[in-house]
């Protein structure tokens, strides 16, 4: 399974960032072989407003199964679920173990946003 | 010749210092001393000169934007629409596209991009505009819908509503972004209305910027002005910006604003203070028509 991994860092070690849409990076990591790749997000860190969808889109790209992120707000939320990406919330934590957690069945997949929009 | 439609915009930084009330106040002796009058509430987010005013609506009219909207049997999932897109407004998946209403800015570049005509004008709600009279003056206000966040197009429809033959007192939201540059931009003159504390100086140098910027000519009204100390009046006098009326911090003021009255119908020296400020901005925009 592919999974995309909203991430601070460039590595496995580096701990995963909590928001969604201005995270920094974003690693796709295959669960069963532990490979990954590193995709750069930061265009939308200084976004002045759906920074969350373009995110969403961004991911929708890598054909992947699934999203772990800290939070994921409405706008983000409509995105995966029309793109088919089950989306999986963590609290902090480094990228393996997050993966590591997800593997273990200790995330569930969300059924709606955890958190409000922010307007402009 | 003089000038009859003149567009005069009340506006502040600071939220709470008395635009409402200057401009109601305004509007009124504008219309029962001068010429006839409309007072637009173009702070649409939350309008209250009706309070004042007691307007008798004559008709509301919904307020709609144009959003896209997309047939994903048409949709030949090319992504120019959200290449396009500066808001993220609409984003292209691999079997279909969503589009975000809210962060829409109705542009229509996804609808002109589009190769297979998918994409289609949705009118959206944002508000309403209530067109009256309260008394002698025309009254025109406009009300966002709760939750929205369209203010700028709403209020632009405010001002369309206006009669091009009288004076029009605009009523600004506060603040120094969006909405109220929507409000002030093709006034004629800014009253700009602050109250004499750190406060009020700090957003009225906010504001003074943003009057400039636009190269609007202005002045500024201080209200409740033996309340606070002296640094308001030190900073329009280095500046060399008019201070056009100063309002006391009067009980009589207070009392009235408690029940919803008018400054005018207080006492007639108030009265007199609107007068005088209309006569100064009617004098300095003749003046600024004759240079031009």
């Amino acid at each position: 399974m592919k999974v995309a991994v909203t991430a601070q860092g460039r590595d496995l070690a580096s701990e995963i960032d909590l928001r969604f849409g201005r995270a920094k990076y974003l690693l796709v990591v295959d669960t069963e072989t532990n490979e990954f790749e590193v995709c750069d997000n930061t265009v939308n860190l200084n976004a002045a407003q759906g920074a969350g969808v373009q995110t969403g889109m961004n991911i929708a790209n890598l054909d992947v199964d699934a999203v772990i992120t800290g939070n994921v707000g409405p706008n983000a939320f409509r995105t995966l679920n029309a793109a088919d990406v089950k989306i999986f919330l963590a609290k902090k934590c480094s990228v393996q173990e997050a993966i590591d957690k997800m593997k273990s069945g200790e995330l569930t997949a969300q059924e709606s946003a955890n958190v409000e929009g922010h307007w402009v | 010749m003089t000038k009859k439609n003149i567009k005069i915009a009340v506006a502040s930084g600071k939220g709470g210092t008395g635009k409402t009330t200057i401009s109601t106040n305004l509007a009124r002796a504008i219309a029962k001393n001068r010429r006839a009058a409309q007072y637009l509430d173009c702070d649409v987010e939350e309008p209250n000169g009706h309070i004042f005013l007691k307007p008798e609506i004559q008709k509301s009219k919904a307020v709609t934007i144009d959003v896209p909207e997309v047939d994903n049997e048409k949709c030949n999932g090319c992504g120019r629409c959200s290449d396009i897109c500066q808001y993220n407004a609409i984003v292209s998946l691999k079997k279909v596209v969503v589009t975000f209403d809210q962060l829409c800015h109705s542009c229509g570049g996804c609808k002109l991009v589009c190769p297979t005509s998918a994409i289609t004008d949705k009118a959206k709600e944002i508000g309403f505009v209530d067109i009256g009279v309260a008394k002698e003056i025309g009254f025109i206000q406009g009300r966002l819908n709760i939750g929205d966040i369209h203010t700028p197009p709403l209020i632009k429809e405010v001002k369309k509503a206006a009669s091009s033959d009288s004076v029009i007192v605009i009523d600004a939201p506060p603040g120094t972004s969006c909405p109220v540059i929507e409000a002030i931009k093709d006034c004629d003159f800014v009253v700009l209305v602050t109250e004499p504390t750190p406060f009020g100086l700090n957003d009225l140098r906010l504001a003074v910027g943003m009057v400039r910027e636009l190269k609007l000519p202005f002045a500024v009204v201080i209200n409740r002005s033996d309340a606070g100390d002296d640094e308001v009046l030190k900073y329009c006098s280095k500046e060399k910006i008019d201070v056009a009326l100063e309002i006391r911090d009067d009980i009589e003021i207070a009392k009235a604003y408690s029940k919803g009255e008018m400054i005018v119908d207080v006492a007639a020296d108030y009265e007199r203070g609107f007068i005088d400020l209309f006569d100064y901005i009617d004098k300095n925009i003749q003046l600024q028509e004759k240079l031009i």
